[in-house]
C-alpha cells in the first residue's frame, strides 16, 4: 500500500493546474509529432531539452511523459490512414489498420487503437507503480560491477536484438559510444579526441545529435526517394462507435498486449518493436477468423496498439529506477535528468518523490487527456496528415537549425549537425539502426564512470565482472542476447525495414 | 551523401562485392584507426594507471576496428542491403537541394541572420522535394522562421543569431532582444 499513498500524493503534485496544463501541452504536441511523418519524440525532446534551464523538473518531464506518450497515440493515427507509420513501433498497426481503413472501417480502427491504447497505457503505468520499488529494493544492492555489466546487457539487446543485424547493431553503438567520449574526461582532465577544437572540450551535445540523425538524417533520406511514390491518405470512414461485436473482439488482445507490451518494456532491453510483433502473432493465432489477418481484422490493431503503449510504460521502469535508458526517447530523457543534476537510480524515488510520482500521476492523467484528444478530436490531426511534404520537411530543418543553433550560437555545432544528419542519411539507407548511436553516447559514459570505479574497488583485478555473481548472471544473459538472436530471426519473421522517426 | 548503393542495375549483385556497404565498413575500419591513433596521444598520469583515460577509448577503437573488418566482409559477400532498397537510385537533385540549403545556411547564419539564413533553407529543402512556388515558400519559411526566432528568444530567453532583419523588427516594436 506504500506505493499507493505516494501515487496520492503524485495526484497532488500533477494536478496543480499549471502541472496539469504541462500534460496538456505534452500530450497535445506528443499526439502532432506522433501524427506527422519524420517528426518523434526523440527529436522532439531533444529540441525541447534547453526548457531545462527555464523550467523546474517536475514540468519539464511531465511535458516530456505527455510527449512520449503522446507520440504513441499519434502514430496509430498515421498508420491507420496514411500507411506510412509514423513511429517504428505502429508498423504492425498499419498492417491491419490501413486496410481497414480502405474498407471504410477507418472509424474502428482509429477508436481501437485509441481505446486500447488507452488500456494498456493505464495498465503500464500501474505497473510502473508497482514495480518501480520493487526494482528499486532489488537494484540497491548492486555494485559498479553490477551496473556496468547490466549496462553492457542493455547495449546488447538495443543494438543487436532489436535490429536486423548484430553486427550494424553494434556498428552503431560503438560510433554513439565514441560520439560519447569526445570531450574532457571528468576523472583525470584529459581531453580526448577533441583534434585540437575548443568547442569539442565539453563534448558533443546529444542535442546535436538526435537532431542531425532524427531530423537532418531523416530528410535527406525522404527527400532522396520522395518523387518515387505518393503516400495516399485514406479519409475517415465508419463510425468512430465500435459496434457490440468490435468490442468483443478488442477486449482480449487489449489485455494481452499490455501483458506482453509491458514486460518486454520493462525487460532492460527495451524497445516496442518486438512486443508488437509478438502480439500480433498471438493474435492471428488465436483469432476464430484467421483469414481476415491480412484483409484488416480489428485484432491485429487492438493487441499491437494496446502492447505499443504498454512497453512504453514498461520502458520508464529502468530508466527512472535503474538510469538505464533502453529507447533513444529515454536516452533522452535521461540527459535532461543529467542537465537537472539529478542521477535516475534506485535513489531517486527516495530522493526525489515529488518529481517521480508526479510524473507517474501524470501519466494517468495523459492518458485520459489522450483519449479525448484522439478520439472525439481525430479529425483535427487529420487535417495535420495534408500539410505538404515540401513545407513539412523544410519547416523541420529551420527547427532543427534552431534547435542547435539555439544552444551555443556556434557554426561549428551546425557543421556537426549537418555531418551527423549525412552519417544518419547513410544510416538509413545502409539499413543501420539509428536509436543505439543515441543510447551510447548517453549511456557510455555512464558505462565507463562504473567500469572504473568497480576497477578502482577491485585493485585493477579485471575478474571482478565474473566473480561477483550477479554481474556474472547478467554477462551470461548479454552473451546469450548476443549470439541468441540467430534463433529468434528464425521464429519472427518477417522484420520490418526502417521506418521514419524511429523512437 | 549521394552514393549509389552497390549496382542496382546488375541482377546479380548479390552475389558481387557491393561497392556502397565496403566504403562503410572501410568508413568504420578509418574511424578505429583514428580512434586507436589519437587514444594513444591522450597522456595517462601514473595515478590514474589502472584504469586511465584511455582504457574504454582503446576497447572502443578495438570494436570498431572488428565491426569495420566484419561489415567488409558482409561487403565482400554482396553487401546487406535489402533488394527494395538496392532497387532506389536516390534522386540526386533533390538531395542536392537539400544540400545546398543547409551549405548556404550554415555560410550565412552568422553574417545574415537566422531569418536570412533560414528562409533561404526553407525554400532550397521545399524545392528539393518538388515545390516549384518559391515566392510562396518564401514568405512562408520567413513567418516560420520570425514566429520561431520570437518564440526562442522570449520564452526561451536564448538569442538566435539576430542579424538585422531581427534587429529592425525588435527596434519598431520596441522589444528587448537579449
Amino acid at each position: 500500500m506504500d506505493a499507493f499513498s505516494e501515487l496520492l500524493n503524485g495526484f497532488a503534485v500533477a494536478l496543480t493546474p499549471m502541472n496539469l496544463l504541462w500534460c496538456l501541452v505534452g500530450t497535445t504536441l506528443g499526439t502532432a509529432i506522433g501524427v506527422l511523418p519524420g517528426l518523434g519524440p526523440a527529436l522532439t525532446i531533444a529540441l525541447l531539452l534547453p526548457i531545462t534551464f527555464k523550467v523546474e523538473s517536475t514540468a519539464a518531464f511531465i511535458l516530456f511523459a505527455g510527449i512520449y506518450y503522446g507520440a504513441m497515440y499519434g502514430g496509430s493515427t498515421t498508420s491507420i490512414l496514411l500507411n506510412t507509420p509514423g513511429e517504428s513501433a505502429t508498423i504492425v498497426t498499419a498492417l491491419e489498420g490501413n486496410k481497414m481503413a480502405r474498407n471504410g472501417r477507418a472509424g474502428a480502427a482509429l477508436a481501437t487503437a485509441a481505446i486500447g491504447s488507452f488500456v494498456a497505457g493505464t495498465i503500464g503505468t500501474l505497473g510502473i507503480t508497482f514495480l518501480a520499488p520493487v526494482v528499486v529494493d532489488w537494484a540497491l544492492r548492486f555494485g559498479p560491477a553490477d551496473y556496468f555489466s547490466l549496462m553492457v546487457f542493455a547495449f546488447v539487446t538495443v543494438s543487436a536484438v532489436l535490429g536486423s543485424s548484430a553486427v550494424r547493431g553494434l556498428a552503431t553503438l560503438f560510433f554513439g559510444i565514441w560520439l560519447g567520449l569526445i570531450g574532457v574526461d571528468l576523472q583525470t582532465g584529459q581531453a580526448r579526441f577533441t583534434f585540437g577544437l575548443a568547442e569539442l572540450l565539453d563534448g558533443i551535445n546529444v542535442i546535436v545529435v538526435a537532431v542531425g540523425l532524427f531530423a537532418v538524417g531523416e530528410t535527406l533520406y525522404v527527400a532522396s526517394r520522395y518523387r518515387l511514390g505518393k503516400d495516399e491518405i485514406v479519409p475517415l470512414s465508419g463510425s468512430l462507435w465500435m459496434t457490440a461485436e468490435e468490442w468483443r473482439r478488442s477486449w482480449k488482445p487489449w489485455l494481452r498486449g499490455a501483458a506482453i507490451g509491458f514486460p518486454i518494456g520493462a525487460m532492460p532491453a527495451g524497445g516496442a518493436e518486438i512486443p508488437t510483433f509478438l502480439s500480433y502473432y498471438v493474435e492471428r493465432k488465436l483469432s476464430a477468423k484467421p483469414q481476415e489477418f491480412g484483409k484488416g481484422a480489428i485484432e491485429g490493431v487492438a493487441g499491437p496498439e494496446a502492447a505499443n503503449n504498454a512497453s512504453a510504460a514498461g520502458v520508464l521502469v529502468p530508466m527512472l529506477t535503474l538510469g538505464l535508458p533502453t529507447s533513444a526517447t529515454a536516452a533522452i530523457m535521461l540527459s535532461a535528468f543529467q542537465s537537472y543534476g539529478i542521477n535516475p537510480g534506485p535513489l531517486l524515488l527516495q530522493s526525489q518523490p515529488q518529481l517521480v510520482w508526479g510524473l507517474i500521476a501524470s501519466l494517468f492523467i495523459g492518458n485520459v487527456m489522450l483519449l479525448v484528444l484522439n478520439l472525439p478530436l481525430i479529425a483535427i490531426w487529420v487535417k495535420l496528415l495534408q500539410i505538404p511534404a515540401p513545407l513539412l520537411y523544410a519547416g523541420i530543418l529551420v527547427f532543427a537549425t534552431i534547435g542547435t543553433y539555439g544552444i551555443t550560437q556556434s557554426p561549428v555545432d551546425l557543421i556537426l549537425l549537418y555531418l551527423i544528419g549525412g552519417a544518419g542519411y547513410l544510416m538509413r539507407r545502409y539499413d543501420f539502426p539509428v536509436a543505439p548511436v543515441i543510447i551510447g553516447m548517453i549511456l557510455g559514459p555512464l558505462a565507463e564512470q562504473n567500469f572504473r570505479q568497480a576497477m578502482t574497488i577491485s585493485a585493477g583485478d579485471w575478474t571482478v565482472f565474473f566473480t561477483r555473481p550477479l554481474s556474472a548472471t547478467i554477462l551470461a544473459l548479454a552473451a546469450l542476447a548476443l549470439f541468441g538472436p540467430k534463433l529468434y530471426q528464425l521464429a519472427v519473421r518477417p522484420k520490418p525495414d526502417h521506418v521514419p522517426g524511429d523512437a | 551523401m549521394t552514393m549509389t548503393g552497390g549496382s542496382a542495375e546488375d541482377p546479380n549483385a548479390r552475389s558481387r562485392p557491393a561497392i556502397g556497404e565496403a566504403i562503410i565498413g572501410a568508413g568504420v575500419l578509418a574511424l578505429a584507426i583514428v580512434t586507436f591513433w589519437q587514444s594513444l596521444s591522450i597522456p595517462v598520469s601514473p595515478i590514474y594507471a589502472k584504469v586511465g583515460p584511455t582504457v574504454v577509448p582503446l576497447m572502443t577503437a578495438a570494436a570498431l576496428g572488428l565491426l569495420g573488418i566484419l561489415l567488409l566482409i558482409d561487403a565482400w559477400q554482396g553487401g546487406w542491403q535489402t533488394e527494395e532498397e538496392k532497387a532506389v537510385t536516390p534522386d540526386r537533385a533533390a538531395l542536392l537541394w537539400v544540400v545546398a540549403g543547409l551549405v548556404l545556411n550554415v555560410a550565412l547564419i552568422g553574417s545574415a541572420g537566422f531569418t536570412i539564413a533560414s528562409t533561404i533553407l526553407f525554400v532550397c529543402v521545399a524545392r528539393g522535394f518538388g515545390s516549384n512556388n518559391t515566392l510562396r515558400d518564401a514568405l512562408i519559411g520567413a513567418a516560420f522562421a520570425l514566429i520561431a526566432y520570437f518564440g526562442f528568444v522570449t520564452t526561451l530567453g536564448i538569442n538566435i543569431g539576430s542579424g538585422f532583419v531581427e534587429s529592425a523588427i525588435e527596434g519598431l516594436i520596441g522589444l528587448e532582444g537579449g
